[in-house]
């Protein structure tokens, strides 16, 4: 028994190169040095201000939510392009609702989410049985689901309702006296949670595993069909539940809220450290992720002369440097 | 040869259903329109829907040209997008400049600085997807965000608007009574088709996109042939960018070219190249760039909402590759193929490829 | 002699892919408490009898039965559960999973739905620990080598029949072991060993596939012996030695060749064409010298897994070498890629037709043509009228049915398809041709035709390689024979009347040369 007994793992510091949390490590600290950067810079207009820390979670509640369902797709070595859509369709589809129909917002809500969510169910169910690239499927959805906005309305429908209005206002107080949102605290919620299910439930574990190696997966004999398609259906879910976190958020339904929104998702999933080729990454480093551009974005409002785009080039530029880290990552791994 | 085989025969070209497709759209708005077919001469101009069509589609035609190359090497291209709205915006920024909008040498400045540009993005993307081995989805997402912001930031986020008639010329002007940008469509055609089928680069292409290690081991530089194949898209791209803010006189970092890559993707699947890289047909893909336009411009003629488009378009998708998956053929049809090709069934399995348990880690 | 009854027993199975046979009336049992070995060459229709017994493919003939009761296997699952495991060459585990989640995924301790981390650990390091192993159960099973993620894919399979007998479900215990050996060092092999007899011992019935001979004979106690699907003879490993085992894998094809006549040494003298010095890849081929002269028809002979295609696949430049040195022509060269040594006149056809070699989506003329016109480059596209006419000429020389050149090349039968491929590399003009079991699977007139072209190919002054795993083939074409065994080139003799098919198998069976 001596090779094995000594041999440990792989002699090269596993620990230190190959650790898959070192990218959630270095998303925090780029998150870190950044805040650093920001309450250096603008000290003078309260950077430092514990409410400029939360209002990232309340301005970002929503891409977090819909950044978390993408994790579990992308952790499978899947893609979900429909994301944006569905939030905006989600929007739509809950001011129609609430102000044509006149529906109350308790029994509104469920119907978006379960329209999401069968979605997400519909477009892994073909994505898995007809062997379907995910992209192609998840792009048709985008399609879809914008095109399904427009046939509600062409025009925005603001909503008025007061339950909406009440809830969106309310503050949920801190100590120290900063607040979140409804939305910024179902969100950490949906992030909690998530990180329950993939880490302590075997759907979640399923979900690293077919990630690692699909093929390996069918072969322990794990059911991969059903994991697919509910990875999706989470996702469409988490889409639906963004698009109703968006809609307190804004109060209003548009057919062109949150166009491209799925790649800011798929940008803070892999600034956040979650290899696109699946079966690596944590919910938490979606949160750094998401953390990240949400910072990028006040930082840019902070520096008042830089102008918007700047966010979309630092995002470029943040995914390009993760996807090269990861791409460094796997092949030592492979080596 | 009986009827029936005809028929069999005419509906394997693989032209057949595209076009089709494309007839049977254009006969609907018969009905709806009834002088849809005729074309007049009004100011030495040509007018009519089919011009439109053509006229309006002509973008399309172009950045579906490149990004079929794209596919053929097994890759996808998402980028085109921003690619069409940097190239519009530097363009229309330099013309702006100009003392003399209408200096045809200022024009041709821009139009050379833009399609230099638009070089250098696809060959950015070629070096990602090709030299660092990066999945071409992922790689070229990264120039789909940040090109846009690139774009604004040449636009300074403004609309930029020009008032050069040498610079409408590309997508708005006529020459010899049609369509300038039909000349342009028609020369990038050509260009295209010589380049892949009067060269050996077509071969090649289809040769990696269809067996990536036997083409290695045939001594083919699959590298090169990526990195040209995206540079080319990558110049087709800014060719639609500047004839896209030519046709309007303005260029919109936000908004030129959004979307135009699904679009372009999906003409090409039409247009029967699949996805998995090999084979490719221009022609096809012309064709289906057709289609994709017909399609909005009838949705515009019988009167459906055209908020309808998209989710049209969606089903086009879905149906399209259903139709290109082979499990949903083997449900859907299972036993018609089966009999037909009991080989179908079991794929890869045949004696020779079964076995193959020699691995040189 | 009253042997116990076979846990395991196949009768008369029959499989067949696309018309072709893969297995014609086969028969194997398995005894419990024995290691029993599952030998043939390519073709021979191992790999497809385990995909029978794992449930990838299912039967066309024949009865399974296990402890005496028939058995119907319809997939991976349900053969796990009936008590049939299998590890194969490429470990099926996941790399990114810790060790202690490989072995129990699917059958995680939990208490109200909740994975109970702490007992995952301890029971996973119990079912280590058991085994004789000592492993951080929670490290990822990617950061450990090979050997313990064989290992480790081991243990789960065995706890999983383990489980299965506890619940009454199975309680056969067959453990199937594909190719375990082949990316392992010695040391790691002697673990892998000491585990199967460890597991023998205890009553399991080990199925153990693998190219190594001294391997089969060190740990197993039983042989079962395939060619070309069918079945050639089962024996204890005791009572066949490795002279009379390699005999009967390799067999005999004599059939349609007597044309053919010998085809003996010729003076090699001179400058060689190719010479190699202590080139080698770890894990592939050890170091090897050779040389290889115009006109010389150098064959190479060994058992399937030998090395043989490693050591092609370095002189063309598909893989890259660790060390050693290449002179082509006198003058060393660096072979980094295939077009290397494409351009120095090396050509290499694979014995992979479909992964390596055919582009399926193309023609006949365009899979011909691409070897040529890769090496020309983009912009010199092979003038239309010459193209024509090389494609037609070789189209007619090589005898390729349909003599259609616009015919899609995956319509074409193999023998043709070989044929293509070979054209691909004789319009290249190479100086060394290197053919990698060219006439596998292909039928008996295309091989003959095939062998004819080799002579006349080295008569015109061309130097080739020919890799193959029928013996009579290299004995009748090749002026030199280097003989291969257990990823080293152990021998090479120049072929003469004196040269017999006995005495190659004997320098392959015994590694020993003279």
């Amino acid at each position: 028994m001596s090779v094995i007994s000594r041999g440990g793992p792989s002699p090269h510091g596993y620990r230190l190169l190959q650790d898959r949390r070192l990218p959630v490590l270095v998303t925090a600290s780029l998150f870190v040095v950044m805040f650093g950067f920001g309450a250096f810079r603008y000290q003078a207009y309260g950077f430092l201000d514990a409410q400029v820390f939360m209002n990232l979670f309340i301005d970002n509640g929503y891409l977090l939510v819909a950044a978390v369902g993408a994790t579990f797709v992308i952790l499978t070595g899947g893609i979900d392009l429909s994301v944006g859509s569905v939030i905006g369709f989600t929007t739509m589809l809950t001011a129609w609702l609430v102000e044509k129909q006149g529906l109350p917002l308790l029994v509104v809500a469920p119907i978006a989410l379960a329209v999401g969510a069968f979605g997400g169910y519909l477009m892994g169910y073909v994505i898995h049985h007809f062997e379907i690239q995910p992209f192609i499927v998840t792009l048709a959805g985008l399609f879809f689901f914008r095109g399904l906005c427009l046939v509600i309305s062409k025009e925005s429908i603001s909503i008025s309702d007061p339950a909406v209005d009440r809830l969106a206002q309310t503050h949920v107080p801190l100590p120290g006296g900063s607040f979140l949102s409804i939305a910024a605290v179902v969100s950490l919620v949906v992030l909690a949670a998530a990180f329950y299910v993939l880490h302590y439930t075997r759907f979640g574990r399923r979900v690293y595993a077919i990630g690692g190696s699909e093929q390996s997966a069918l072969l322990m004999g794990l059911p991969v069909a059903g994991t697919k398609i509910a990875v999706y259906t989470v996702s469409g879910f988490c889409s639906a539940l963004a698009g109703l976190l968006f809609t307190l958020y804004i109060q209003s339904g548009d057919p062109l809220h949150a166009v491209g929104l799925e790649l800011d998702a798929i940008a803070s999933v892999v600034v956040g450290g979650t290899l696109l080729t699946g079966g690596s990454g944590y919910v938490i480093g979606t949160l750094c992720g998401v953390l990240v551009l949400g910072l990028i974005k006040s930082l840019i409002q902070f520096e008042g002369t830089l102008s918007s785009w700047w966010t979309k080039i630092a995002t470029g530029v943040l995914l390009f440097a993760f996807i090269l880290i990861q791409r460094t990552m796997t092949a030592r791994r492979r080596g | 040869m009986s009827l029936s085989s005809l028929w069999r025969a005419a509906t394997q070209h693989r032209l057949f259903w595209p076009v089709a497709a494309l007839i049977v759209l254009l006969l609907i708005n018969v009905p709806f329109t009834p002088g849809f077919f005729e074309i007049h001469l009004k100011n030495g101009h040509l007018y009519g829907s089919l011009v439109s069509i053509v006229l309006f589609g002509s973008p399309l035609i172009l950045v579906s040209i490149g990004m079929t190359l794209v596919i053929a090497t097994g890759g996808i291209d998402l980028s085109v997008g921003a690619v069409v709205a940097i190239s519009g915006a530097l363009a229309c920024l330099v013309v702006s400049k100009q003392a003399d909008q209408n200096s045809v040498a200022g024009v041709l400045l821009s139009f050379g600085l833009a399609l230099a540009a638009a070089l250098v993005c696809g060959a950015w993307n070629g070096l990602l997807v090709a030299r660092l081995g990066i999945q071409p989805i992922i790689a070229t997402l990264i120039l789909m965000v940040a090109g846009r912001g690139v774009a604004q930031l040449i636009t300074g986020g403004q609309i930029i608007t020009v008032n050069s008639d040498s610079y409408s010329l590309i997508g708005g002007g006529y020459w010899l009574t049609l369509p300038f940008s039909l000349f342009v469509v028609a020369l990038v055609v050509v260009l295209s088709m010589v380049l892949t089928r009067r060269t050996a680069l077509g071969l090649l292409v289809e040769a990696v996109g269809g067996n990536a290690e036997a083409s290695r081991l045939a001594g083919i530089r699959s590298r090169r042939i990526k990195i040209m194949a995206y540079v080319f898209c990558g110049l087709c791209a800014g060719v639609a960018g500047l004839m896209i803010s030519s046709n309007v006189s303005a260029a919109d970092g936000n908004n030129a070219g959004l979307w135009i890559e699904l679009d372009a993707i999906l003409a090409v699947v039409i247009g029967g190249t699949s996805l998995t890289g090999g084979r490719f047909h221009l022609g096809g893909t012309i064709v289906g760039a057709l289609i994709i336009q017909t399609l909005t411009t009838t949705i515009y003629t019988i009167g459906v909402p055209t908020q309808t488009n998209l989710v049209f378009k969606a089903v086009v998708v879905i149906i399209v590759c259903l139709l290109q998956s082979a499990a949903f053929r083997e449900k859907a049809f299972g036993a018609l193929t089966k009999r037909r090709n009991p080989a179908r069934k079991d794929p890869g399995a045949s004696v020779d490829a079964a076995p193959q348990l020699e691995v040189s880690p | 002699m009253a042997e116990p009854r076979p846990v395991l027993e196949m009768k008369c199975i029959v499989k067949e892919f696309a018309g072709t046979r893969a297995l014609s009336g086969v028969d194997f049992r398995l005894f419990p408490g024995e290691i029993h070995a599952l030998l043939g060459e390519n073709g021979a229709g191992k790999s497809t009898l385990i995909k029978l017994l794992t449930g990838v493919h299912s039967l066309d003939g024949g009865t399974v039965s296990l402890d005496g009761r028939p058995v119907h296997i319809t997939g991976p699952l349900q053969a796990q559960q009936a008590g049939i495991s299998t590890v194969y060459q490429e470990v099926n585990l996941c790399q990114n999973l810790s060790v202690a989640e490989n072995i129990l995924i699917g059958r995680e301790p939990v208490r109200a739905g909740r994975i109970r981390w702490k007992q995952l650990r301890e029971q996973a390091t119990e079912l280590v620990t058991r085994f004789g192993l000592d492993l951080d159960v929670s490290a990822p099973v990617g950061s450990y080598p090979l050997a313990v993620q064989q290992l480790v894919a081991i243990i789960r399979a065995v706890s999983i029949s383990d489980a299965a007998e506890r619940r009454g479900a199975g309680g056969s215990k067959v453990l199937i072991l594909d190719e375990p050996t082949s990316s392992l060092d010695r040391g790691e092999v002697e673990e892998l060993f000491a585990l199967m007899r460890r597991l023998r011992d205890e009553g399991m019935a080990i199925v153990f596939v693998s190219h190594f001979l001294d391997q089969i004979y060190e740990v197993c106690d039983r042989m079962t012996i395939l060619r070309n699907g069918t079945l050639v003879a089962e024996h204890m490993v005791a009572d066949l030695d490795q002279m009379q085992l390699v005999q009967l894998m390799i067999g005999k094809d004599l059939g349609q060749l007597e044309e053919l006549s010998e085809h003996h040494a010729q003076p090699a003298d001179g400058e060689p064409l190719l010479r190699t010095e202590g080139l080698g890849r770890t894990g592939g081929i050890a170091p090897f010298d050779l040389e290889v002269h115009a006109g010389e028809v150098l064959g190479l002979a060994g058992l399937l897994g030998s090395g043989r295609t490693e050591l092609a696949r370095l002189l063309f430049g598909a893989d890259a070498p660790d060390g050693g040195r290449v002179d082509i022509d006198g003058k060393q060269v660096a072979l980094r890629a295939p077009n290397d040594a494409i351009g120095r006149g090396v050509a290499f056809l694979s014995e992979n037709r479909r992964a390596e070699g055919l582009v399926p989506d193309l023609t006949v003329r365009e899979n011909i043509i691409l070897a040529l016109q890769a090496a020309r480059g983009w912009t010199r596209p092979v003038p239309v009228s010459q193209r024509d006419e090389l494609v037609a000429k070789y189209i007619a020389a090589l005898d390729i049915r349909p003599a259609d050149p616009e015919a899609p090349v995956s319509a074409l039968s193999g023998g043709n398809q070989q044929k293509v491929l070979l054209a691909r590399w004789l319009l290249t003009r190479p100086k060394l041709l290197i053919l990698d079991e060219p006439t596998r699977g292909i039928d008996v007139g295309a091989k003959a035709e095939i062998q004819k072209l080799v002579v006349s190919l080295s008569e015109e002054g061309m130097a080739v390689v020919y890799i193959s795993a029928e013996l009579e083939e290299v004995l009748r074409l090749s002026h030199t024979i280097g003989v291969l065994r257990d990823r080293r080139l152990v021998s090479r003799i120049a072929n003469g009347p004196d040269v017999t098919a006995g005495r190659v198998l004997e320098i392959i069976a015994s590694g020993e040369h003279r």
